[in-house]
């Protein structure tokens, strides 16, 4: 049997002698670059309803209530294309490199003025 | 009485990952002949261009394919451009480049992992795959995405990168194409990858011209047509010649794609090198695309058509996709003729399938 039937076998060797090439997910993480597209963060304070974010969104995510001072958005229908980011003239909606957590349940994120942030999504165990 | 089989190979099938259907018609273990049929993933892509307004679009280009998502979006950019008589800023054309360079390298190594596979060689899989997450890190680090960029849009790009990282961007495409180099001598000397494909499926120049194959298909066949040497993007100013082999079978269409990785490395390389300083967009705001374009460019998988048809409003009128795929089905089906059962997924898996992009 010839030498060509065993190319790979000196990185075969090498790789079972080294550290494992993958991580343990769930306990370790990678820590995410500065510009990995997460999720969309919105701080309500300073928005000022103009709607623009709603309307250049593409998937239609975001939807903004002038008059119920309410901003919402859904996460699962979210491309992170960043264009609420760029368009926003006070500067409220910002591209967060942490990644939004699995959701079980499709939900929407609903921010209103007098009320202040939402809680933070739980994320529960499966 | 006819003595033959029909047996319907997918759209699920244990060996590939792709939604393709054929009907194969046995005689004994051999094909006679190979029906396939389409549109098992259609997801109406191309109406939305009449709902979406063009710029929007760009999004909804990128996600004609999962592995080619940039150069679809890259391409439907450029015409777009081209329309419009804009031209997108240097800098922009250059990193679209690499971009692009970077995708393809994805996609041919993930190829070659998939065909590993397809051979039984498992190792060899997960080793191809291990190389390819290390330029997924890259296309994350520069564009924020893993698999959709999105950093290409009308009129230039949304992001620009750095000097700082383009130099580790630089570095660390030296450390990848080392570990390519082992992986490709891999590739090119195993006697288990070499049985597997030498001699199967041979596809003659002639045949692959009139079937009108395009990509490493045709490249494989001995036909040194590849749509950069068009010249679009930055492709006109950089030195590379479209990689040909001449045998024309599966171990053939394999190497032409262990050698294009290779020479993208070089492409990156060049372009790094030359990447001119300066704005990455120009403003499109009250320009609307009028007229009729046709635009072709390179894809991983061979050369994609683009047809555009816009009347100066901001729905296009007409939004049209060929992909390599479609042109390599009809090569496909007479290379199954008169091979053996067993070979038909590596068959399959040697013209690169992308049913969800060739039925968008």
């Amino acid at each position: 049997m010839s030498w060509s039937w065993f190319r790979i076998s000196s990185l075969v060797t090498r790789s079972a002698l080294a550290k494992p090439a993958t991580r343990l997910y769930p306990f370790e993480k990678r820590k995410p670059y500065a510009k990995t597209r997460g999720h969309i963060k919105f701080k309500i304070n300073d928005c000022t309803f103009c709607t623009i974010c709603a309307t250049k969104c593409p998937t239609d995510a975001i939807v903004a209530s002038k008059n119920d001072k309410t901003w919402a958005i859904d996460h699962s229908l979210c491309i992170l294309c960043g264009n609420c980011v760029t368009d926003c003239r006070e500067g409220c909606i910002k591209l967060s490199p942490q990644p939004w957590p699995p959701m079980l349940t499709k939900e929407v994120l609903t921010f209103r003025k007098d009320y202040g942030e939402p809680p933070p999504a739980i994320i529960m165990p499966r | 009485m006819s003595n033959t089989t029909i047996i319907p190979f997918g759209p699920q099938h244990p060996v590939l990952p792709e939604p393709i259907h054929l009907d194969l018609e046995l005689d004994d273990e051999r094909v006679v002949q190979a029906l396939p049929s389409i549109g098992y993933v259609h997801r109406g892509l191309e109406l939305l261009a009449e709902r979406h307004d063009f710029i929007e679009m760009a999004n909804v280009a990128e996600r004609i394919c999962g592995i080619c998502s940039f150069i679809h979006g890259q391409g439907y950019c450029q015409a777009i451009e081209q329309l419009m008589g804009v031209e997108a800023p240097p800098r922009a054309v250059y990193l679209r480049t690499v971009w692009g360079e970077i995708s393809r390298i994805q996609s041919h190594i993930l190829w070659l992992g998939l065909s590993a596979d397809a051979l039984g060689f498992e190792s060899l899989f997960q080793h191809s795959w291990r190389i390819r997450e290390m330029l997924v890190d890259i296309i994350e680090e520069t564009t924020g995405g893993r698999v959709i960029f999105g950093v290409c849009k009308v009129g230039g790009i949304r992001k620009d990168v750095n000097d700082e990282t383009l130099r580790s961007v630089r570095r660390r495409i030296g450390e990848i194409r080392s570990a390519f180099d082992e992986i490709a001598n891999i590739f090119r000397q195993d006697a288990t990858v070499k049985k597997r494909t030498v001699g199967v499926g041979v596809l003659s120049a002639e045949d692959a011209h009139a079937l009108g194959a395009v990509g490493p298909v045709l490249r494989g066949s001995g036909i040194a047509r590849d749509m950069r040497q068009l010249g679009y993007a930055a492709f006109g100013d950089l030195d590379w010649e479209p990689v040909v082999e001449q045998a024309g079978d599966c171990y053939a269409r394999c190497i032409v794609r262990v050698r294009e990785v290779d020479q993208s490395f070089d492409l990156i390389t060049q372009c790094l090198d030359r990447m001119p300083a300066g704005e990455i967009s120009v403003s499109v705001k009250g320009k609307r695309p009028t007229g009729e374009a046709m635009f072709r460019l390179e894809q991983p998988r061979g050369e994609v058509c683009y047809y555009f048809s816009a009347n100066g409003q901001k729905n296009l009128e007409r939004f049209r996709v060929r992909t390599p795929t479609f042109a390599n089905i009809a090569p496909l089906v007479h290379m199954l003729k008169g091979c053996e059962l067993a070979d038909v997924p590596v068959i399959v898996l040697t013209i690169d399938p992308c049913v969800s992009c060739n039925e968008r």
